[in-house]
């Protein structure tokens, strides 16, 4: 023990300019699954090296296990070719590891500067509240962000929160760099203000673990990717060395090739198709709303008239915490307009209790899974059984565990009936919510459908949405994606500034001027 | 009753809430990180009789204190070892303690009943502060050693908890175990720090009962007031200056209902016992209630912050649940 510690206090290569990280025959197991399974992973000093994989392919695991944050059953971790004794994230970070959780881990009871302040090495145990204030701001800045340092981090959104771990990591200057998909939460502007950072950070030799769906994103960035699948290591791609491949897989060298595609292959084991949204063929409205005025601490926004019909798709753009929730939950009945009405299926609906809505088949999905739209600590088919029509006090638990199965079957998710939810991945935690929405529905409401969802489980997700609204539903769906938007949507309305755009059809737009009016030109 | 003696009598009744704040306090602390220590009942009353025993064995009023203070944090290692150790719950192990430490001090205690001992030395003022308009013959004229320390506690905590480093650290433990692990903190050591320091000034307060503001030891001799400190913390909003001011209300309670027993003499004596409990329940409710916070939305944003956070009673997000790290 003693001796341990004193090793790491005679090599404290926090800060240090280089570091080349090896994680060799990493093996973690949950139960029976073999979440890591013999995982080896060079990231050579300077470099950006992405981390791609399905849903529960065991990448978050394997960066926790790098960041000290759960321990490894076997394997080793070797930073510039000597061993180092990673059991806690103490010790990471004083290896100078520091890492961004997929899920923000962070303090929502606290402020913004209390967080970003909480266990940064360069804090002063008298706490300098403006220092950091001003150290914050100028970050923020850096990337603009717009993060009120004096907001309880509870009242802001799951990207604002990302955005917040981001300059907390930056801050605290490790040496290696981990980001479990850090893109998700913030609009392609930051994106670029990111990525130029991270690149900066490589070429001062900081090695940089860059974990993404999105294979845009990793090509953009990356100098190397590895791919995962169910835990092993499937494939490596060297995106900078002039297609020279060097995957274990066989590749005619020298010839030009589609790197997407061919990740996709490796991540999945085939090609994979992109569902197809079809004209609208109904008339009929689902959802209308006349003069509604919304207000909140933050913010107050008016829309003059919005008329959705069945089977429509409306994507709402803007950056993150522009009101878009606010919104949605308006639209659902789970808060009340501060003025203006709203009629699902031509009934007027105003002010009436969420039950109404509920009953008038509107659905609302949430974007924090598992604080909202899910209950941690309930399995699958508990989920099934709250969600059953009850007769009487008893829980029918033949019929739950049927329709737990059945659920599972259909929309493939991987796990048992019997599986706690916040134990799934993040993507079969979305299939889940997917698989207990009401069947006949008017109005589906959703915040980033596929946020954190591999490739495959978004086309799927897609391609069930789109069966939704053949049936006739209209969905009206908040994204941070603004490819996702454009690719699904009929119409797109652009949150900005505490303004709500007219509705655009979406034929008439791209990814890059959607861009342009979230940044408030319409 | 003019000014004067009202004013004595006041400066009294805070003075006499003194043990309280020090065990409310030690509870915030504990609280905050985490942990609840329900045995508070059960500390107060032996780590009283320890006190005494110990204080009057050795003739010295401050070895009772560190006495108390020791078998305070024993008690608080225990529940700390079944919280955060074996993961067994809090309410539990915090429970059966308070009733076995109330039943071994009336066992203990049984050869040391109603007889004299050491107390704390007189009341003394403090020379400039006594002079300040209003506030200082209130605080600083009747008081002794021990009321002075209480002050001196409750400015410390509060700004440990919100001016430093490891009070941010207290906070975020309490908060999200998890996230706090993740930036390297050692959640399950600092738990167990905070519960033991907890639990000593649990032991403090109780030594400040036998040995000073109701000096002497007899069975049963500091009933209810566990059980009252655990309710002014979650009233406090686990805020060590709202907890504090609830035990200092407490006192003014009691001593209000002193004075009207010797006013009206044919109530029974145990309706001016009970009264101050249930008045200050009644008024821990209204200052908590949520129609503070409503009334706080009319404020401007800037205002509001501020207020909030003092008003602000939601409970430490991680309060008994113990840390898992896989
Ligand atoms: N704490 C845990 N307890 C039990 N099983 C777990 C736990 N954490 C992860 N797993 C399981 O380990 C496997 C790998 O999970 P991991 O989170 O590493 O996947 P991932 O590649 O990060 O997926 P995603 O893209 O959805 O984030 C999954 O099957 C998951 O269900
Ligand atoms: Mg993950």
């Amino acid at each position: 023990m003693h001796r341990r510690k004193a090793r790491i206090s005679r090599r404290t290569p926090a800060n240090s300019s280089t570091v080349k990280v090896e994680l060799r025959h990493i093996h973690k197991r949950f139960g029976n699954v073999h979440a890591n399974d013999d995982v080896s992973l060079t990231v050579e000093a300077g470099t950006i090296h992405g981390l791609l994989g399905e849903n529960g392919a065991g990448k978050s695991t394997l960066v926790k296990i790098l960041s000290g944050f759960i321990s490894r059953d076997s394997g080793e971790i070797v930073l510039d070719g000597r061993p180092a004794h990673i059991q806690s994230p103490a010790d990471a970070l004083r290896y100078g590891i520091g890492m961004l959780h997929q899920d923000p881990l962070d303090f929502p009871p606290l402020t913004a500067i209390e967080n970003f302040m909480a266990g940064s090495p360069t804090t002063p145990a008298l706490l300098n509240v403006r220092a950091a204030e001003r150290n914050f701001r100028a970050l923020c800045r850096q990337f603009n962000f717009d993060l009120d340092p004096h907001a309880r981090v509870s009242d802001l959104t799951v990207g604002e929160r990302q955005q917040l771990e981001i300059v907390r990591l930056l801050a605290n200057g490790a040496g290696t760099l981990i980001l479990d998909e850090p893109t998700t939460g913030i609009s392609a502007t930051q994106k670029t203000l990111l990525f130029d950072a991270l690149r900066r950070l490589a070429q001062e030799g900081k090695s940089i673990i860059f974990v993404s769906h999105k294979l845009e994103d990793v090509e953009a960035l990356c100098d190397c990717v590895t791919v995962m699948r169910r835990g092993r290591v499937v494939g490596e791609l060297n995106l900078r060395a002039n297609g020279a491949g060097r995957a274990h897989g066989d590749w005619p060298a020298g010839e030009r090739f589609d790197v997407a595609a061919r990740i996709v292959e490796m991540m999945f084991g085939r090609e994979l198709a992109m569902p197809v949204k079809p004209a609208i063929h109904q008339d009929e409205t689902a959802l209308v709303l006349e003069g509604l005025l919304l207000r909140s601490d933050r913010l107050e926004m008016h829309i003059g008239h919005l008329a959705v019909r069945r089977g429509e798709v409306i994507g709402i753009a803007g950056l993150e915490g522009s009101g878009q929730q606010l919104f949605l939950l308006t639209c659902a009945g789970l808060e009340h307009p501060a003025a203006g009405s709203i009629y699902v299926s031509g009934r007027n609906l105003t002010r009436q209790p969420y039950s109404a809505f509920v009953k008038a088949g509107v659905c609302y999905l949430p974007a924090d899974r598992l604080r909202e739209g899910l209950i941690s600590g309930l399995s699958i088919q508990e989920h099934v059984a709250l969600r059953m029509p009850s007769r009487g006090i008893f829980i029918n638990r033949a019929a739950a565990a049927q329709e737990a199965e059945r659920a599972i079957a259909t929309f493939n998710i991987r796990g048992r009936p019997d599986t706690a939810v916040e134990q799934l991945s993040g993507g079969n935690q979305q299939r889940t919510q997917l698989a207990l929405m009401p069947s006949p529905l008017n109005v589906l409401l959703m915040e980033h459908p596929t946020r954190g969802l591999d490739i495959e489980s978004t086309l799927w997700v897609w391609q069930q949405l789109i069966a939704r609204c053949n049936q006739g539903t209209a969905i009206l769906f908040a994204s941070s994606d603004l490819d996702e938007i454009v690719q699904y949507s009929d119409r797109v309305i652009v949150f900005s500034g505490g303004r709500i755009s007219p509705p655009i059809a979406a034929a008439a737009l791209t990814a890059d001027s959607l861009g342009q009016m979230i940044g408030g030109r319409f | 009753m003019e000014s004067g003696q009202l004013f004595i009598i006041l400066a009294t009744a805070i003075a006499s809430a003194t043990p309280l704040v020090f065990a409310c306090i030690g509870e915030t602390i504990t609280e905050r990180a985490g942990v609840i220590n329900l045995s508070a009942e059960g500390t107060i009353m032996l780590c009283a009789m320890v006190g005494f025993v110990a204080a009057k064995t050795a003739d010295n009023v401050w070895l009772g204190f560190v006495a108390a203070a020791l078998v305070g944090a024993l008690i608080a290692l225990v529940v700390a070892y079944g919280a955060i150790t074996l993961k067994q719950s809090q309410i539990a192990i915090g429970f059966v303690l308070a009733l076995l430490c109330s039943d071994l001090s009336a066992y203990l205690g049984n050869p040391y009943v109603r007889i004299p001992g050491p107390t704390v030395p007189p009341r003394f003022a403090i020379p400039l502060l006594q002079d300040m308009p209003f506030i200082g013959p209130l605080l600083f004229r009747e008081g002794d050693i021990l009321v002075y320390a209480g002050y001196a506690l409750i400015g410390a905590t509060w700004f440990y908890f919100y001016r430093t480093r490891g009070g941010l650290t207290l906070r975020a433990i309490g908060e999200q175990p998890a996230a706090a692990f993740a930036r390297g903190h050692n959640v399950i050591a600092l738990r167990y720090a905070y519960t033991l320091i907890g639990g000593a000034l649990m032991g403090i307060a109780g030594a400040a009962f036998s040995l000073d503001f109701k000096a002497g030891w007899s069975y049963r001799h500091t009933a209810g007031y566990g059980w009252i400190a655990l309710a002014i913390v979650i009233f406090g909003g686990w805020n060590p200056l709202r907890a504090a001011l609830g035990a200092y209300l407490f006192g003014v309670l009691q001593s209000l209902a002193g004075v009207a027993q010797s006013t009206v003499p044919n109530v029974p004596t145990q309706v001016f016992t009970v009264a101050p409990f249930v008045l200050m329940i009644l008024a821990l409710v209204l200052t908590s209630g949520d129609w503070l916070d409503r009334l706080l939305s009319y404020l401007p944003v800037n205002v509001r912050r501020s207020l909030a956070r003092i008003i602000h009673t939601a409970p430490p997000a991680a309060l008994g649940r113990p840390f898992e790290q896989d």
